[in-house]
């Protein structure tokens, strides 16, 4: 057999050819699952439901109108001297116009109870642009950050890919539903500590992604203290902040910070977007928002590579100042997400499925582990693949969130019509007969 | 990588920023503080060393902190002085360093410090105080931003007379808020694509030169750009970069990514045109230092001289490319910005009428040059190489275009009689400019390098420069800056080899501007002594 010559292919990078993207993980094969056979009420009654994808839809109609009755400052081109401004505006400062109304509006969903500046606002292209960027600033490669499970599975990508910087797991269980506590948090650092790794910051999602919770007051209080006493950087992803149930239940970490009259304030940095809250993924706004001067600056010069058209800033900063528009947003969205909740917790109750307590975000955390065989990550998948193949619903498995307990599942219900809802939760119901009848 | 680094300069204050030198009390009030806090974090720290980790660096920060505070115009905007209120700080906040303050990385610390290139520092002079021949007629006249003005009106024409006014009522196909909120492809529309592949293929004067399969669109050519050297380079690995370069780079390139830069210089004797055998030179020299070189970048039209690379240096550099294995990206966001009678030849073409292997080809294309659309965001990373584009598209999702601003351009850019109207009034506008900045800096006798293309020129100043070094050319840098009220680029900023050369944009000022910056330019000029200097132009 004759020997081919082989042509000299040229290298990519080791960052070009790993799999830290994550796309092959279960998380994502769902979506193809999704992608390949999509639901569609009339055309595809049939198909899988896509109920692993973070979506907030309940409240478009809001922004339909109000964008509907405010379409001049949708299309600058009447007003040329906007226009031309607009076109030629890149300052990685971004628009101030923009920046009052970003803080206004991160003032209005938490109640007036906390304060921000525009001048610490930095804004980049969506959450995941900032959540990146905070961890390029914050840590060097080889460092680590500490994040409680279970997580958002793309934290995986956004926070190690590029940065090279590892994820040091802080593991929570059910028995305390879930939340953070100081053991959890120092058993992890002292984990670390014992394999060389410097941690640089702790990361918490609140509310939680993917548990659908609030943090509690008195464990953000401890989440601050051990940041302290570490002298290491607490970050605090709160995307959902405008997507808890009730107002008065999210006690964000810039009340705490004020509270403390701002001591230790400079470890602390928020980051928000407005992808989950407002519905506006596709508009790609995402802040940091830093309490430490150092990392404003920085992260203001590093956002120059994934800045926020000026077209959008200027839409969006007449949006977020129309206080009637927020207000009645902020409000209607909480009810309807609320509703929603009701209505997937009830269904799964009458399934006989139990679910987390929940009070914020676009999913709940359902609790299946009594339908494994065994508590094992095999019988988790084993589960998640039935659930896919033969139900057609597309939900997360806790393992793809790095759960330490099996069986957990991450369910969205804010990115489907009420019907298509009660469509899955009968699949549900069905599914759950049929195991019982055979058992 | 941070061990590579240079001795870690002190951790720096608060950007200055004319219109917000207020916003952090620690940059308000703490005027002596700041000055403790510096050398004790150069100890504290403890990198490079008592000397080089605190007291040079001390020395040049103080240096940067003074020079900048001589020029600050008074703070416009009084609003900030209230929001630092806001964040009562206490006293303690000014003496974090006795217990060390909170790490940041050695990647944020770089970018952190105060900018020390006159790329930037003149950036910063003319914020705030920019010249409008009515507004402010004796304000900086800025001609350190390739920005081009020249041609704004015909969009702005374009999108009164197209848009309706609603963009997201029903009557827009795809303008429903559902096609424009919700998650869609990170790397672009494929609209947009397929708009902007025949948009690039008709500013470079040919058909379906582009493929819109083989595009990733992201968020301004700076991130197309640091996408690619993510993917083609490791942390340490170099890149070949011909001089005199576009200062941004320096910072686009090497921030987060890690890769150096390697110069490959040029010169006045050539037109600073690229040269193969100069390339291949610096590779060799590269592989003797053990530095591993992953690829070339070109900007072609070059920026700042303005050269366009002929198809027989192209086919060369493809040569070169394969004999060593290694990538290249061209840079072609000027390629609509050409104003002498030559056609611009893009990389694409060369490889399209060549059976090359192309894995090793990657174009760098934008809308914030071409069609002045810089706020925008819109930049492509075109390859041939499905890896390179697997992965640019995964990473994409760190830097997506707003999708309105997408669909707003969509239209836009898919009307071939607009666009082919835009680009050769553009076109004749910027030849138009040029040519009369040409004259009268010729007038002084100040001569320029012969470029074919670009918003820029590059000009020969060092007759006037004393001595004949960067020394002297930083100085006529500030006499510029001080005396004529002008920011332009100084060559050393660009990495240029030779002293004394400047890059000066031009297409932010109307025909009307320019005898008033010849005007300027010759105040400082009469301030020169050209027999001091010891190089005869």
């Amino acid at each position: 057999m004759a020997i081919g010559i082989d042509k000299k292919s040229v290298s990519l990078s080791k960052v070009a050819i790993s799999d830290t993207h994550g796309e092959d993980s279960p998380y994502f094969a769902g979506w193809k699952a999704y992608d390949e056979n999509p639901y569609d009420e009339t055309s595809n009654p049939s198909g899988v439901i896509q109920m692993g994808l973070a979506e907030n839809q309940v409240s478009f109609d809001l922004l339909e109108d109000y964008l509907e009755k405010h379409s001049a400052s949708s299309n600058f081109g009447s007003k040329s001297s906007t226009f031309r401004e607009n076109a030629l505006f890149q300052d990685y400062h971004g628009l101030l116009s923009f920046r009052k109304a970003m803080a206004s509006f991160m003032e209005q969903i938490r109640g007036g109870r906390a304060k921000f500046n525009p001048e610490r606002v930095v804004i980049t292209a969506g959450a995941t642009a900032a959540n990146e960027l905070l961890t390029f600033i914050l840590a060097n490669p080889g460092d680590a950050l500490l994040v409680p499970t279970p997580y958002y599975p793309g934290f995986d990508r956004d926070l190690r890919w590029r940065t090279g910087v590892k994820i040091v797991l802080v593991h929570c269980d059910s028995s305390n539903n879930f939340q953070i506590t100081q053991e959890a948090l120092e058993a992890a650092y002292a984990d670390a500590e014992s394999q060389n790794i410097k941690i640089r910051g702790v990361l918490i999602t609140n509310p939680s992604n993917p548990l659908g919770a609030t943090i509690q007051r008195q464990a953000l209080e401890k989440i601050l203290d051990f940041a302290t006493e570490k002298n290491i950087h607490l970050v605090s992803d709160e995307i959902y902040s405008g997507s808890s149930f009730f107002s008065d239940e999210f006690v964000s970490i810039a009340e705490i910070l004020e509270a403390r009259n701002y001591q230790e304030a400079e470890r602390v940095h928020i980051v928000y977007s407005l992808s989950k809250d407002l519905g506006l993924p596709g508009f790609r706004v995402g802040t940091i928002y830093s309490y430490n001067d150092n990392v404003v600056t920085t992260a203001r010069r590093m956002s120059s590579f994934t800045l926020i058209s000026s077209q959008t800033q200027q839409l969006l900063a007449c949006m977020l100042s129309d206080k009637n528009f927020t207000d009645n947003y902020i409000e209607t969205n909480r009810k309807r997400l609320r509703k929603r909740y009701q209505m997937i917790v009830d269904g799964l109750r009458k399934a006989g499925i139990n679910c987390l307590d929940g009070n914020a975000g676009l999913f709940c955390w359902m609790n299946l582990s009594p339908l494994l065989e065994k508590p094992t990550l095999e019988c988790e998948l084993n589960l998640w693949k039935k659930i896919l193949h033969e139900v057609k619903l597309n939900i997360s498995p806790g393992s793809s969130c790095h759960c330490s307990e099996p069986g957990w599942f991450r369910v969205c219900f804010a990115n489907m019509s009420e019907q298509t809802l009660q469509v899955a939760l009968q699949r549900i119901h069905n599914f759950m007969e049929r195991r019982n009848s055979v058992s | 990588m941070s061990q590579n680094r240079p001795p870690k300069k002190p951790l720096p204050q608060p950007e200055d920023h004319p219109t917000t030198t207020t916003s952090t009390a620690s940059s308000g009030g703490g005027g002596t503080g700041m000055r403790l806090i510096v050398p004790l974090q150069g100890i504290v720290q403890g990198r490079g060393g008592l000397i080089l980790g605190s007291l040079i660096p001390c020395a040049l920060f103080y240096f940067l902190q003074f020079y900048p505070k001589r020029r600050r115009p008074p703070s416009p905007n009084p609003t900030t002085t209230s929001s630092s209120s806001d964040l009562a700080r206490s006293a303690s906040r000014l003496n974090l360093s006795t217990r060390g303050s909170i790490h940041v990385s050695a990647r944020g610390n770089t970018i952190a410090k105060p900018e020390d290139s006159t790329y930037y520092i003149g950036l910063s002079k003319v914020r705030g105080d920019e010249y409008d021949s009515l507004e402010n007629p004796d304000g900086f006249i800025q001609l350190g931003l390739a920005e081009n003005r020249l041609s704004l009106d015909l969009i702005g024409k374009w999108i009164s007379e197209n848009l309706n006014d609603s963009m997201f009522g029903e009557g827009n196909d795809g303008l429903n808020i559902n096609g424009m909120a919700t998650y869609q492809p990170f790397d672009g529309l494929k609209e947009l694509k397929e708009a902007i592949a025949g948009f690039m293929s008709r500013v470079m004067g040919k058909t379906q030169l582009f493929d819109p399969n083989q595009m990733v669109l992201t968020s301004g050519a700076t991130s197309a750009l640091e996408i690619l050297c993510f993917c083609l380079a490791d942390q340490g690995n170099g890149l070949l970069v011909p001089t005199p370069y576009y200062p941004g780079f320096d910072r686009d390139m090497r921030w987060r990514t890690g890769v150096e830069l390697v110069p490959v210089h040029c010169r006045s004797s050539d037109n600073f045109m690229l040269s193969v055998p100069a390339l291949d030179q610096a590779y060799n020299q590269a592989r003797k230092r053990g530095q591993k070189i992953r690829g070339v970048l070109i900007s072609n039209p070059s920026n700042p001289v303005g050269n366009m690379l002929s198809k027989d240096t192209l086919y060369s550099l493809v040569d070169f490319a394969r004999e060593k294995n290694i990538h290249i990206i061209c840079d072609e966001v000027f390629a609509g910005s050409t104003y002498g009678n030559e056609e611009f030849v893009s990389m694409a073409e060369v490889l399209d009428s060549e059976d090359f292997d192309k894995d090793r080809v990657h174009i760098i294309y934008g809308l914030s040059k071409d069609l002045s659309l810089p706020g925008f965001r819109v930049g492509v990373i075109y390859s041939f190489n499905e890896n390179v584009l697997a992965a640019s598209r995964k990473l994409t999702r760190f830097s997506s275009i707003s999708v309105p601003t997408q669909r707003l351009l969509i239209p836009m850019i898919k009307d071939e009689r607009f666009t082919q109207e835009y680009i050769s009034v553009n076109r004749e506008r910027i030849r138009k400019t040029h040519a009369l900045f040409v004259e009268g800096l010729e007038k002084m006798g100040i001569e320029c390098a012969e470029s074919k293309a670009g918003l820029y020129c590059w000009v020969n100043m060092s007759r006037l420069i004393s001595p004949y070094n960067e020394k002297g050319e930083l100085e006529l840098f500030e006499k510029l800056l001080d005396i004529g009220k002008i920011n332009a680029t100084p060559g050393s900023a660009c990495h240029c080899i030779e002293p004394g050369w400047f890059r000066c944009c031009f297409t932010t000022l109307t025909e009307a501007d320019i005898p008033v910056v010849m005007e300027r330019i010759r105040k400082v000029v009469d301030t020169c002594n050209p027999f001091c200097s010891k190089h005869l132009a």
